[in-house]
């Protein structure tokens, strides 16, 4: 009996730490961990900028080409009053930044017994996915691009990691700072007991020079209510017909107040991959801060 | 000639009409379809279909009064496109809309045409049902034709069999109303087509995922044309909740697209048209436009430094159409006495 049981054991530790999916579903086998559950969002990392907002001109720490600053430059906050804009809501590679109840849940086939799909539910704006399981193909490139995207998904052991394509155009910062709709999201959901840890990473042709990697948290809330998020769009500003708010090249006026207000140097809120990097700090001691006149 | 062309594809409006009433059709069920090499056709929703791969993209309606093309591609797959059709329905083709003259718009209307066959009769006259009728705005038969001893660009049989020349062409087909809708910009022959029930628009070149919008200042294109029809499909579009679905929007090339596509497209127009005018207010010549990188935040996606449409044409069309428009009205000549 003790033989048996140390084998046994010896068989379930060598299957998790070779990542070997399970062949069979009765008791005794197990299958890859299960994320479905009600998620509380922790902003305990970049809290300023998903919650009260990204300054603008804040571009530090983003991989941008000078295409992505340039659209950041030109973006005027006043575009969301128009009524097309109003009710977008995130795309997937940003809900999980902002107010991000999450809510995950399986589909399993009846008669196989097969994982077929995982869902998830955002409170923001309600945007739900769905990451296919089955091993289908992605839809071809004449297909639609939604807000959510196209996953599929596979488990490595007990992390899952998804694949997102036909992603709309969407921003990896609220201030203007695009990501395309060429982009791919590549995201890995690991699951600590209570806690559910997402790393996200981005990448995109048009406007990152490397991928954009960032991670999320959530702690488990059996008790967590969503509430509806219904969105109706209004006429904020009367405007004729075709009018977008943006700032012309140079005439950005609001650029340099982030660094004004945190006394930094205005180079690095330009963003750029070197932002990205410990060593920039060292780099930064050598340039002078942006005075309060914004000089 | 053009007249009675006209008069009669029109009368065939009607006799579809009261064909609508006659008969069921097998249901239409397919959520794809495959096609002929290198022809793809999605459904898109309700009788519309997308099909991909033959030039500009062919917008397809299909229900039990027969078959609606809105374009025809570039001509040269036809074969592929009738048989990518016949994998959908054994109706006959009774319309093509042209949405534009562009070769690769209406490069399949000779060879897919004649394949069809508009309904004969009554005041139609009995000769009028060879071939599909093909429905476009005057200046596009104007463009495809040419004056009596002149050689035209294309065959007869490719012309327009029902030209229109006030702001839209309405068709009531399989079960729902079909606006055709004269909106130029691209050229002075620009229509969209709204399918109301299905809930599709038809853009033409006025929009496509690929590139910055051709403005063919020669035949009569305009940046401001452009931008009113982009406002104008944006305000027939709208979206399901979450700014998502609801109207879709066949572009000219490229892939299926919302409401969300078309706006973020809108806006893009609008921003470089914005900087562009700006600059010319200002004093820059076009030389000194194209170095100051105006559209530098979307040449990845949009530009193009080779081909038949770059970003230097494209701001080359959007400089010299805002200038002449900014030009001083020239003062009337005075009579002389």
């Amino acid at each position: 009996m003790k033989t048996l049981t140390k084998n046994l054991i010896a068989f379930v530790i060598a299957i998790a730490l070779a990542g070997v999916p399970p062949l069979f579903a009765q008791g005794g086998a197990r299958g890859p961990i299960d994320l479905s559950g009600e998620w509380a969002p922790l902003f305990h990392e970049d809290q300023p900028e998903r919650i009260p907002g990204p300054d603008i001109g804040d571009y530090l720490g983003l991989p941008i080409n000078d295409a992505a600053r340039l659209h950041g430059d030109a973006w005027d906050a006043s575009i969301l009053t128009l009524p097309e804009h109003q009710c977008k809501p995130h795309p997937a590679d940003y809900s999980p930044r902002g107010p991000a109840n999450l809510r995950i849940w399986r589909d399993i086939d009846h008669d196989t017994q097969s994982l077929l799909a995982i869902h998830t539910h955002i409170s923001w704006q309600q945007p739900e996915r769905t990451i296919w399981m089955d091993g289908r193909p992605h839809p071809p490139e004449y297909a639609a691009h939604t807000w959510q995207g196209f996953s599929t998904g596979k488990f490595d052991g007990d992390m899952l990691t998804v694949t997102t394509t036909h992603l709309k155009m969407g921003w990896i910062r609220r201030n203007g700072i695009p990501r395309s709709d060429k982009a791919t999201l590549t995201e890995h959901f690991v699951r600590h007991g209570d806690y559910l840890t997402l790393i996200s990473v981005v990448s995109d042709p048009v406007y990152l020079t490397e991928p954009f990697v960032r991670t999320t948290n959530w702690v488990n809330d059996p008790h967590q209510l969503i509430a509806p998020y219904p969105c109706q769009a209004v006429v904020e500003i009367e405007r004729p017909q075709g009018i977008v708010p943006n700032h012309l090249p140079g005439a950005n006026t609001f650029l340099r107040e982030f660094a004004s207000k945190f006394n930094l140097p205005f180079e690095p809120t330009r963003g750029g991959a070197e932002t990205m990097y410990p060593e920039y700090m060292l780099k930064m001691q050598t340039m002078t801060p942006v005075t309060k006149a914004g000089k | 000639m053009r007249r009675h062309m006209r008069t009669s594809a029109a009368a065939s409006v009607f006799a579809a009409a009261v064909l609508a009433s006659m008969g069921g059709v097998a249901p239409m069920s397919a959520q794809t379809a495959g096609g002929a090499a290198g022809i793809h056709t999605l459904h898109v929703q309700g009788n519309v279909y997308m099909m991909v791969g033959a030039g500009g993209n062919i917008t397809l309606q299909i229900g039990d009064d027969g078959v609606l093309l809105v374009d025809t591609g570039n001509g040269q797959s036809a074969s592929d496109v009738v048989k990518a059709v016949r994998a959908l329905t054994d109706k006959p083709i009774r319309y093509i809309i042209n949405t534009s003259a562009d070769p690769d718009h209406v490069g399949g209307n000779d060879a897919i045409g004649k394949l069809g066959s508009t309904i004969a009769g009554g005041n139609v006259g009995a000769g009028a049902g060879v071939g599909a009728g093909i429905i476009a705005h005057e200046n596009v038969l104007n463009r495809m034709s040419a004056p009596t001893g002149k050689s035209a660009p294309y065959p007869t049989t490719a012309w327009p069999t029902d030209t229109f020349v006030s702001k839209q062409k309405e068709l009531y087909f399989n079960g729902e109303s079909i606006q055709t809708i004269y909106k130029p910009g691209h050229t002075d022959g620009d229509s969209i087509v709204y399918f109301r029930k299905s809930d599709v628009i038809s853009a033409g070149e006025l929009f496509n995922t690929l590139t910055f919008p051709v403005i063919d200042l020669s035949r009569g294109g305009s940046i401001k044309g452009v931008l009113a029809g982009l406002n104008d499909m944006l305000d027939i579009a709208i979206p399901k909740a979450m700014q998502e679905g609801g109207t879709y929007i066949i572009p000219g090339r490229g892939r299926l697209t919302d409401e969300a596509d078309l706006l973020e497209y809108r806006d893009m127009v609008t921003i470089v048209r914005d900087r562009v005018q700006d600059a010319i207010k200002r004093g820059q010549t076009l030389d000194q436009v194209k170095a100051a990188k105006f559209t530098l935040d979307y040449d990845a996606r949009w530009g193009a430094t080779s081909g038949a449409w770059t970003t230097d044409m494209f701001l080359e069309a959007v400089y010299k159409d805002l200038s002449k428009a900014n030009e001083p009205a020239k003062p009337a000549a005075v009579k002389k006495k």
